[in-house]
């Protein structure tokens, strides 16, 4: 129903730790993996052993590169997938009702039986978390792993998104950032978590954490006295060791 | 509809089956639960319980899936019918190709046995390689260690007994400070991703030094964009900046260093630079509680760092003041080196301070009483929490050996090794170079080697010679060239073998190593050798090539037989303590592959398939009594050999199942490691945790487990004593003695104590004509050549731009979209640019592995891999331009024979686009495994 | 944004259909009959052709008839009550017109209003999209609608309307054109506020995540050259409403220079819309670099 719930009962999303992406791809595979094998149509690829290979994936890692007025050029991988916005603009334009968003956890899906394959939705997400997938001419998009988080054939521990299961580096969490209290939305309030394109009003459930500051160290010289020479020549060095081999 | 009427499957079945195994999509190693759906795979994600990865898996891991239906597997045994190089094969039964083997080589065994040369590339079985080529009698035997990073593992085991690679590991639960030097992905892969997720999260620092800021040097917080080839002179620098502020571990130095071992000081000695040592040859140090000379293991000494030695008129030092007085020289001063490191001396001293606050101000003690090899019992374990880890950055340079070195020297000078929050590490190290084997390399016709071909040697009486000095093996390993070469040079193998220099050979037998593409030096030149015919014989210089592989990668065209393997999901493999083993520092672990799909496919497993041959030719071991085949195949090898009595490939289910390293063969035992997740873990006591090499509780607990016969402690070689004999012997000293035109080089490289020399090569001319710095790095989606076959990955990497920095791309008016003619003294490529400004301004780079051969892989000729990605081997060459001595220099470590893969030096400039890379080579047929 | 042949030959087809229905709803001009019967026949023969021309857009169109679903939020749904809506009410007065020589007026006048509403509900799909600032304006549907209109004036032969409207139409294509090229920038998105990375620096995107193409590439991220595009919108003024305008002021002009200037109109429509979509820029290139 592409009327948007006016509220959802949590809001599972996404924090993605941008100080800690070491760019691998890890997530973007495992989700292709588990979306090729898992809810609706396979992801297909086109050409794929041929000259122009290409296929849907619901997550794609990007990389940027951060040139500061002074200091050195810092890079910043980025991953990015549906966030799963609040007032999802993707949900609204879709004519079938096909896209919808759920009231018990936020979640939007497309119910691929019901997509007419317009691309309305995809046109009308700000984020390029929506690719028509050319095999089965429906929209595919994250569905945050409906079909695993609440997965009773999987152990507890392993009902959560396949992107962040694999990912090494711990830099994907998942978590109900409607809960103020829940591990996620304490984790945006201790690291500044924020959204993307805030200003065009869609609300992503997501959020994104900056990366720390970085080369920071050569503007202080509180390091100094950690260097404050023992001696001023080899003799004097080998006095110092004595002395300090007394000391142990 | 309303939408709370959709009826999703919130609870779909993952599988019909999970089959716990491990991965092979690189050499990491992570335990994979394998999803199979009507004996198809159908989902590939890590195994929680597994001691590499718990649970994690990377983007080629969870492609593995890929792999095994890609349709450039090979489908059956191939005789070459076309010339070589051309990829024209006949299918063959594998009856066939066995009796052609054993044909080709039973004869070399019974009379030249070194005329067969068997190397082995990304090899996880090398103990079986490795027996089987010594059983067959040949000298010619290596994995892939040298060229890939010989210089990091044999620095790490001469200097302390145990290296980085994935022999050892960060602390990550306690460390505060990681340095990481020139690590793009390394072997380590997932643990060294999920260490760093770990230091993230804990707010630890990590510090990248690195000429590229990519992957694991982005998310550092601090970079050190150094100047290829010159980490030596940054590290000693900081030694220097320690020792002048006496921010040192002298008690750590004193205990478990030979930095209080007494060394002759005499220079009209014969024993000069020489360490002095008691009646039983046992090191001596002087007591500081006596004043007197006693054993460095003796109970209750007390070794002193200040106070040398006078005996029988020659003056004897602590290694340490040495080292001190070489240090603490004003040449190692930040401002001295800072220049060529392309940093700032301030940079390098914030550095130093950094290092010294962390590892002594934040000091940590774990309440953990333990005892050492001395007795004495400790309360607590000290740990100064500063973590490094390096590789390829630092040891695919000529000059990588001595750095590396420099950088365990740092590490100890910290007193970070083995300590918490230090380096740990993992089992079967520590172990000291004097437990490891020496080379062996005299070959009998019909009879096995003396013992296995590889080494540590410890002085010139170990050298690979023959009597009238020329190298034993092919490769030249253990010969003054390259005296330390532990791995063996694999880049040599097929130049050396087409020279006839040190002698012809008549088989080369590969396996699994790219070696016409990617991982050789100068792809084109070797692609010449590998077809080159004798002019009097019409035979190909290089008479017969047998190759193992699993897909149609670029080697195959060039092989005359091939034996196609099976792809990782479809055999048994074992990952095993007398080899590479799967263990945490905390532990350790081993694994097995089996087959958890069926090939479909005319293919057998290599190690099977080699087991076989063993049986053909009757080799030792591999032959019963009766001369019946020993074993049926790989599995069953894996059950019931024994390297010594009780000792196995496995170590866990033993006996009757319930016994752990030692232990009679266990039929069930590889069930028994199915059941478990396909590894098996054996804890390290909490007690035995940390300062493994003095810790008594940790020797006693390897002895149990069979890592070693006896209890080794040792102590860590500040000073490295087997170098200086080398040195010696380049002195004139005894009666092995170098060719002369390689004295100059021994006496100044072999240094006992760490040193800084410019890599081979990069003289002033030189860094004239080729202003750059030329590297590759690895992409963590991406395996070498093998990911361009897998539909995902090659999605995510299908070509690579060189990148260049900011001023070499105003300096040259680049755009994008533009590409560039790159330069080296050996040649030249043309190749897309693109522009990065978070990088080195001396250096340019790409992605390794990208770029293929049109035809490959089953691949369309006209894949943007072959049309627009490159490779830079092009540019490289295994030999150093000719310096007009008359000798031809090897691109490689002086010492231990790495391949310089990163010296590499170049010229850009600016081409108007060409229709595709150049070079570019003859698309090849596609094997009668591939399809098109 | 990827200008699909058959959104643009939707977009001009449809225009000038509804365009005409409009006028011939309001019995302009008051044809029964056979005539009648062709100019309806023209008319829905756009209308449908224009419809249909979308439906090869859709990946399943067999399902065409759940996009009558969302009416209550989706402006696509909308179009397409408004568009069955008004072909309904039309055919009822055409077959009045043509067959009963009745005009009945009310439903003239109602499927007039519809014919109108839907050529809005087209703009408004386009409008809605704020992740295409250029589409993204109150202009959009003004462009729409008056280029439909005049289309729609000139096929009905009304030339005193349809000069008033190609100029206005084509001032409004002209302020169309030049408030959609300031619209990105107004928007305020770029590769900062894309990615959050706002503060520290100049962002660049450094590596984009595969290294061949995709369907967000494909569909939404279309560059076009400045100098080609200038030169379309030359054309598309000319041959749009200029031509068009020039060729209907001739006094006593004749059937065929109308069925000129009608040719010649749909053709600057053509390059018009092309223009549309090709120079709309989607925020989604900013991830790719797009203005990075
Ligand atoms: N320019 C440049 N060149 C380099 C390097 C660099 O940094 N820069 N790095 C060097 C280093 S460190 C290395 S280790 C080498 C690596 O170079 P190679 O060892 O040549 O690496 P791979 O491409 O992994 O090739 C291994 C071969 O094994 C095959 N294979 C894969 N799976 C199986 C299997 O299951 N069974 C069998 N039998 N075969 C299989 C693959 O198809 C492939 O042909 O490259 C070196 N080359
Ligand atoms: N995904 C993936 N993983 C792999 C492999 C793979 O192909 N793909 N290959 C495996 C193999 S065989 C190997 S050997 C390991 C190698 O793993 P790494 O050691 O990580 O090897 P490289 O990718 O060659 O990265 C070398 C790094 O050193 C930097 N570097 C180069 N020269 C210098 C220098 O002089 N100083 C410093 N400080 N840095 C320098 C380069 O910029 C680069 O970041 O990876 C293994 N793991
Ligand atoms: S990110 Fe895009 S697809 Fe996802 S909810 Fe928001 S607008 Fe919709
Ligand atoms: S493509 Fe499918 S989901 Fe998207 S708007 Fe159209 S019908 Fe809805
Ligand atoms: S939550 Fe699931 S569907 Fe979404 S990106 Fe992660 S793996 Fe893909
Ligand atoms: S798996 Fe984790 S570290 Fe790797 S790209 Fe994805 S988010 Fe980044
Ligand atoms: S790092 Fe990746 S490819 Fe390598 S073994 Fe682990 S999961 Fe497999
Ligand atoms: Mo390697």
């Amino acid at each position: 129903m592409t009327s948007l719930p006016e509220t959802t009962q949590r809001k599972l999303g996404l924090v993605i730790d941008l100080d800690t992406c070491v760019g691998c791809h890890a997530c973007v595979i495992a989700c292709k993996g588990w979306n090729t094998e898992n809810y609706g149509a396979p992801l297909s690829d086109q050409d794929p052993y041929g000259a122009a290979p290409s296929g849907t994936f619901l997550n794609r890692v990007h990389s940027y590169e951060i040139t500061p007025p002074h200091g050195q050029a810092q890079l910043v991988h980025f991953p990015k997938s549906c966030l799963h916005c609040e007032d999802a603009p993707c949900v609204t334009v879709c004519p079938t009702g096909a896209s919808y968003k759920r009231s018990e956890d936020g979640i939007v899906l497309v119910n691929e039986s019901d997509c007419i394959g317009c691309g309305l939705c995809a046109w009308a997400c700000p984020y390029g978390a929506r690719e028509m997938d050319p095999t089965a001419k429906v929209m595919k998009k994250c569905t945050l792993c409906v079909d695993r988080i609440y997965n009773e054939n999987l152990p507890e521990e392993d009902r959560t998104p396949a992107c962040v299961r694999t990912c090494p580096a711990g830099a994907r969490h998942f978590g109900d950032l409607g809960d103020p209290d829940s591990d996620v939305s304490q984790l945006v309030a201790a690291r500044g978590g924020f959204d993307l394109m805030p200003d065009l009003g869609t609300k992503p459930v997501n959020k994104y954490l900056p990366p720390r500051p970085k080369d920071q160290w050569e503007e202080t010289d509180i390091l100094a006295p950690f260097l404050e020479p023992v001696a001023e020549s080899p003799q004097g060095f080998l006095g110092w060791l004595d002395r300090a081999l007394e000391r142990l | 509809m309303r939408h709370q009427d959709i009826i999703l499957d919130l609870s779909p079945k993952l599988s019909d089956q999970t089959a716990k195994t491990t991965c092979y999509m690189c050499a990491c190693r992570c335990g994979i639960n394998v999803h199979l759906k009507d004996g198809r795979v159908a989902y590939i994600e890590g195994n929680r319980d597994h001691p590499v990865n718990k649970g994690v898996l990377c983007a080629k891991g969870a492609a593995g899936i890929m792999q095994v239906t890609a349709p450039s597997r090979l489908r059956a045994p191939l005789r070459r019918v076309g010339p070589r190089g051309s990829g024209q094969f006949e299918e063959i039964s594998w009856d066939e190709a066995l009796a052609t083997a054993t044909a080709w080589m039973a004869p070399l065994r019974a009379t030249a046995p070194e005329k067969l040369a068997f190397f082995t590339g990304r090899d996880q079985s090398q103990s079986l390689t490795g027996w089987w080529a010594q059983q067959f009698g040949t000298p010619n035997y290596a994995a892939h260690g040298g060229f890939c990073s010989v210089n990091m593992a044999a620095a790490g085991i001469y200097t302390m007994g145990g290296a980085f690679w994935e022999f050892g590991q960060p602390d990550w639960e306690r460390t505060k400070l990681l340095l990481l030097f020139g690590v793009a992905e390394d072997h380590d892969s997932n643990p060294i991703k999920m260490g760093l997720g770990k230091l993230k999260e804990r707010g630890a620092r990590v510090i990248g030094i690195n000429p590229i800021r990519t992957g694991y040097s982005a998310v550092a917080d601090d970079w050190i964009a150094i100047t290829p080839g010159t980490d030596g002179l940054l590290i000693l620098s900081l030694i220097h900046c320690l020792l002048t502020a006496g921010k040192i571990d002298l008690d750590y130095l004193a205990r478990y260093t030979n930095a209080p071992v007494l060394l002759n000081e005499d220079p009209s000695s014969p024993d000069h630079g020489l360490f002095l040592r008691d009646a039983n040859g046992k090191l001596l140090v002087m007591d500081r509680t006596t004043g007197k000379p006693m054993a460095f293991d003796a109970a209750g000494v007390k070794p002193d760092l200040a106070h040398g030695l006078r005996r029988a008129g020659i003056t004897h030092r602590p290694v340490f003041q040495l080292l001190a007085e070489r240090y603490l020289d004003p040449s190692y001063a930040p401002e001295a080196v800072a220049e060529r490191c392309g940093l700032s001396a301030k940079r390098i001293h914030a550095l130093a301070a950094e290092l010294a606050r962390v590892a002594f101000d934040e000091a940590i003690e774990i309440d953990q009483p333990w005892t050492d090899f001395r007795g004495e019992r400790h309360e607590k374990m000290t740990g100064r929490p500063v973590a490094m880890h390096a590789m390829r950055g630092i040891s695919a340079h000529s000059n990588g050996f001595q750095i590396a070195r420099a950088l365990h020297l740092l590490q100890i000078l910290l007193g970070t090794v083995e300590t918490p929050g230090g380096f740990r590490f993992k089992p079967p190290y520590p172990k000291p170079p004097e437990a490891h084997p020496k080379p062996h390399a005299t070959a009998t016709p019909g009879q096995p080697l003396k013992g296995p071909h590889l080494g540590y040697p410890m002085g010139p009486e170990h050298l690979a010679l023959h009597p009238d000095g020329s190298p034993q093996r092919i490769d030249k390993a253990f010969s003054w060239e390259n005296p330390l070469s532990a791995h063996g040079l694999m880049h040599m193998v097929i130049a050396n073998a087409h020279a006839g220099d040190p002698y012809k050979i008549d088989t080369l037998f590969l396996y699994m190593a790219n070696m016409a593409w990617n991982s050789s030096m100068s792809t084109g030149r070797v692609i010449e050798m590998l077809t080159d015919k004798d002019p009097e014989t019409g035979e190909y210089v290089i008479p017969r090539i047998i190759y193992s592989d699993a897909y149609s990668s670029e080697m195959v065209a060039y092989a005359d037989l091939i034996l196609p393997d099976t792809t990782y999901l479809e055999r048994h493999d074992c990952i095993s303590l007398l080899d590479r083993p799967i263990s945490e520092a905390d532990a350790a672990a081993d694994a097995i592959r089996w087959p958890v799909i069926e090939a479909d496919r005319d293919v057998r497993g290599f190690q099977s398939v080699l087991i076989d041959l063993g049986a053909r030719l009757g080799l030792p071991g591999f032959v019963t009594d009766d001369g019946a085949p020993a074993f049926t195949d790989y599995a069953d090898y894996i059950t019931r050999h024994e390297r010594r009595p009780g000792i196995g490939p496995l170590m866990g289910f033993r006996g009757a199942g319930d016994q752990t390293g030692r232990g009679a063969p266990n039929p069930d035992q590889l069930q028994r490691y199915i059941d478990n997740g396909g590894f098996f873990t054996h804890h390290i006591p909490q007690a035995a945790q940390y300062y493994k090499p003095w810790n008594t509780a940790y020797q006693d607990w390897a002895v149990d487990l069979g890592l070693y016969d006896s209890p080794q402690p040792y102590l860590f070689n500040l000073y490295l004593e087997p170098l200086r004999r080398f040195q010696r012997a380049a002195e004139g000293h005894g009666d092995r003695q170098p060719p002369d035109h390689l004295r100059d080089r021994i006496r100044t490289t072999m240094d006992p104590l760490p040193i800084w020399y410019p890599p081979l090569g990069d003289d002033a001319q030189t860094a004239q004509d080729f202003p750059l710095h030329a590297l590759t790095q690895r992409p963590m989606a991406m395996y070498h050549s093998w990911g361009s076959q897998n539909a995902w990955l090659r999605q995510i990497h299908g070509h690579n731009p060189l990148y260049v920095p900011t001023n070499i791309w105003v300096a040259h008016g680049f755009a994008d979209g533009d590409w560039a003619r790159l330069t080296s003294p050996h040649g030249s490529i043309t190749v897309p640019v693109a522009h990065m400004a978070a990088l080195n301004p001396n250096t340019v780079w790409t992605w390794n592995a990208i770029g293929k051969r049109k035809g490959a892989w089953a691949l369309d000729p006209a894949a943007p891999e072959a049309t627009k990605g490159f490779l830079l081997n092009h540019l490289i060459h295994e030999l150093l331009p000719p310096k007009g001595d008359g000798h031809r220099w090897s691109n490689s470590d002086p010492i231990t024979g790495q391949a310089a893969w990163f010296d590499l030096r170049v010229r850009i400039e600016k081409v108007s686009p060409p229709p595709e890379v150049q070079p570019n080579f003859p698309t090849l047929a596609p094997p009668h495994g591939g399809t098109r | 944004m990827h200008p699909a042949p058959s959104v643009i030959i939707f977009t001009t087809l449809s225009g000038l259909g509804f365009g005409l229905l409009v006028f011939l709803g309001l019995g302009l001009p008051p044809v029964t009959g056979w005539v009648a019967f062709v100019f309806f026949l023209i008319a829905y023969a756009l209308a449908v052709g224009g419809l249909l021309a979308s439906t090869f857009h859709l990946g399943h169109p067999e399902r065409a008839l759940k996009a009558f679903s969302q009416w209550r939020t989706s402006w696509l749904s909308r179009e397409a009550w408004a568009a069955v809506a008004a072909l309904v009410i039309m055919a009822l007065y055409a077959l009045g017109a043509v067959f009963f020589d009745t005009r009945i007026s009310a439903l003239g006048w109602l499927g007039a209003g519809l014919s109108f509403a839907t050529v809005i509900t087209t703009a408004m799909i386009y409008t809605q999209i704020k992740a295409v600032p250029r589409w993204h304006q109150a202009l959009t549907p003004l462009h729409l609608s008056t280029a439909s209109l005049a289309g729609g004036a000139l096929l009905a032969g009304q030339i005193t309307i349809a000069q008033i409207l190609l100029f206005l139409a084509g001032i409004i294509q002209i302020a169309h054109w030049l408030r959609g090229d300031q619209r990105f920038g107004e928007a305020g998105q770029s590769i900062a506020s894309a990615t959050g990375l706002g503060s520290p620096g100049r962002i660049r995107a450094f590596e984009a995540p595969h290294t061949g193409t995709n369907y967000l590439l494909r569909e939404m991220v279309h560059v076009v050259g400045r100098k080609h595009a200038q030169r379309l919108r030359l054309i598309a003024l000319g041959l749009g409403f200029a031509l068009p305008l020039g060729l209907i002021m001739i006094p006593g002009a004749s059937h065929g220079l109308g069925g000129l200037a009608v040719l010649s109109h749909i053709l600057g429509m053509l390059a018009s819309r092309w223009l549309f979509f090709a120079q709309a820029e989607h925020v989604v290139g900013l991830y790719y670099g797009a203005r990075g």
